[in-house]
């Protein structure tokens, strides 16, 4: 599902004497199968940002297209169920919507509630466990006596048994270990490849964006700096100086050896992009490391 | 959320929000004893227009108290109503049906109890908009002060309530985050019959309590590991000192008073 955003404002109780504005003019597409990263300091409006996706916010000035449906500020709550249906939402720690006494119920309610039949929201329930890495035993226990890693699967199981086209994450592994952030981030990847989900993650991992992202929105203050792809975002040392982003560690390195006098075709971003690049620059070297 | 006014700050500098919360807390309680003394239109008339006084040196628009209005409005209404209909007789009966009558008393009494909710209902709005939660709290420990003779743990209350405060915006976000991540599953607060609409809170209120209970045991566990001892004396950090402009308050509200004892039917 595209999504494009025509000049979108939102203000947070607008019309009273603590109205503040969070988001202005901003513009955007992410098109259909399309992988968007959202970058910025804490309070640029990112989670304002995606909360307009789905209506939960709607927009004080502006329109936002998502596939057929168009959220202006005169959207009714009515319009908007099938919209949310298509698109799934992972806050935060999502690990506290967690509330049903089974694993497989809490799992099942979100389908429950677009129509799904009982039945085939516990079958998707189970599968869905085993594609966030659990496996069927946990179906009859309580979300509530697992580890806070488990309890993050779950939640997000549960919004990935809506089956949606459109699956938003807001900062998906903060909090987890370094081997549950590569499984997580692994798993988005490839609901993303294999079936063609539109992804919208918003996050502080550099790392996760040059890996990822076919596009990088940068925000600042409510407005939308830039928007463009990883390589355009983190190759021009200037910009990125001046808009106070951070760069994936592997990008700094290479930038620290250009100083040096080595040069790339194209800036690396990952691990694996320096690795590839330097065998390449010293041939004979990387005999080893295939 | 948005819409509960009840019960919520808004700052602004005004001589309203610059009373020493204990004068506007005894205030509120005074007001509330006068509101229920007064008899005649008369003196109703007096004590609107001293709210209405109240309200504007306030520098709040009058629309925010009519927001706050709304919450109440069945209650008020449901109120009026059973006077108006279930009154003693009384005067001109203008309509009858078995055990209901309309008569002149109920209209009375009915447009009376209305005034009153009114006026206190736009107090008590007045008091929570101009006073920050903090402020009421140290206000009322300072008020309890005299309790401690008959051994009532004042400050392990206040400290209580103080917490119970402070918690209150966090637990609104966190309300608010859970609405919004179950609405994002497809509930829908607030709609269809009211079985379901009492159903729907229940994917709030668990994970509600849940976090509740795991944030007070967080701290009071960060709390104790900074030597808090509930048996302490505590000093504190604001000190309320009384100001020319309370005493000047108490004033203008003992005239008030006055007024409205000579002008209401004995």
């Amino acid at each position: 599902m595209a999504i494009t955003f025509e000049h979108v404002g939102y203000t947070y109780q607008a019309g009273t004497p603590m109205a503040t504005p969070a988001l202005s003019d901003i513009s955007f597409t992410v098109p259909d199968h399309g992988y968007l990263a959202i970058i910025g300091h804490t309070g640029s409006g990112k989670s304002t940002l995606i909360q307009q996706i789905n209506a939960l916010l709607k927009p004080t000035t502006g329109k936002i297209t998502v596939d057929g449906f168009t959220i202006t500020p005169q959207t009714t709550n009515a319009d908007l169920k099938p919209l949310r249906r298509h698109v799934g939402m992972v806050f935060q720690f999502p690990e506290s919507q967690l509330f049903e006494e089974t694993i497989q119920r809490d799992i099942a309610f979100g389908p429950q509630n677009f129509g799904v039949s009982e039945a085939e929201a516990n079958q998707r329930a189970l599968e869905m466990l085993r594609t966030v890495g659990l496996d069927e035993s946990f179906a009859k226990r309580s979300p509530f006596e697992l580890s806070g890693g488990q309890m993050r699967r779950v939640a997000i199981a549960g919004v990935l048994a809506m089956q949606p086209k459109v699956l938003i994450l807001d900062e998906p592994t903060a909090g987890l270990d370094p081997q549950g952030r590569l499984e997580m981030m692994t798993l988005f990847n490839r609901l993303h490849q294999e079936q063609g989900l539109t992804i919208i993650l918003v996050t502080h991992q550099m790392e996760d964006v040059a890996t990822y992202a076919d596009e990088v929105a940068v925000m600042q203050a409510g407005k939308l700096l830039t928007c463009a792809t990883p390589q355009e975002v983190f190759s021009d040392p200037a910009w990125v100086q001046s808009s106070d982003i951070a760069v994936p560690r592997a990008a700094k390195f290479a930038q620290r050896l250009g100083e040096r006098g080595v040069k790339w075709d194209q800036l690396p971003l990952t691990a694996d992009q320096l690795a590839d690049q330097l065998v390449r620059q010293w041939p004979g070297t990387g005999a080893k490391h295939d | 959320m948005t819409n509960f006014i009840f019960g919520r700050y808004l700052p602004l500098n005004s001589i309203v929000h610059r009373l020493d919360p204990r004068s506007k807390l005894l205030l509120s309680f005074c007001y509330l004893i006068v509101v229920f003394l007064a008899n005649s239109w008369l003196s109703y008339a007096i004590l609107v227009g001293f709210t209405l006084a109240a309200i504007l040196s306030s520098k709040i628009s009058l629309g925010f108290f009519l927001k706050g209005l709304r919450p109440m409005l069945w209650l008020i209404a449901f109120t009026v109503v059973v006077q108006l209909l279930f009154s003693p007789a009384g005067g001109h009966v203008y309509f009858h049906w078995t055990i209901l009558n309309i008569t002149q008393a109920g209209l009375v009494n009915s447009g009376v109890i209305f005034i009153r909710f009114l006026l206190i209902i736009m107090m008590s709005t007045l008091l929570t908009l101009s006073t920050q939660p903090l402020d009421i709290a140290t206000g009322l420990s300072s008020l309890m002060k005299p309790l401690r003779w008959v051994r009532i743990p004042v400050d392990t209350l206040a400290m209580m309530l103080a917490i119970a405060l402070r918690f209150v915006p966090t637990l609104m976000d966190e309300a608010t985050k859970i609405m919004n991540a179950q609405r994002a599953r497809g509930v829908d607060f607030g709609e269809g019959g009211l079985i379901k609409q009492a159903k729907s809170f229940i994917p709030l209120m668990v994970p509600l309590f849940m976090s509740a209970f795991n944030r007070a045991e967080d701290l009071s566990t960060a709390m104790e590991a900074r030597g808090y001892r509930d048996s302490e004396h505590r000093s504190q950090y604001r000190i309320l000192t009384w100001q020319r402009r309370d005493t000047m308050t108490w004033l203008v509200f003992l005239m008030v008073v006055a007024a409205m004892l000579a002008t209401r039917r004995w």
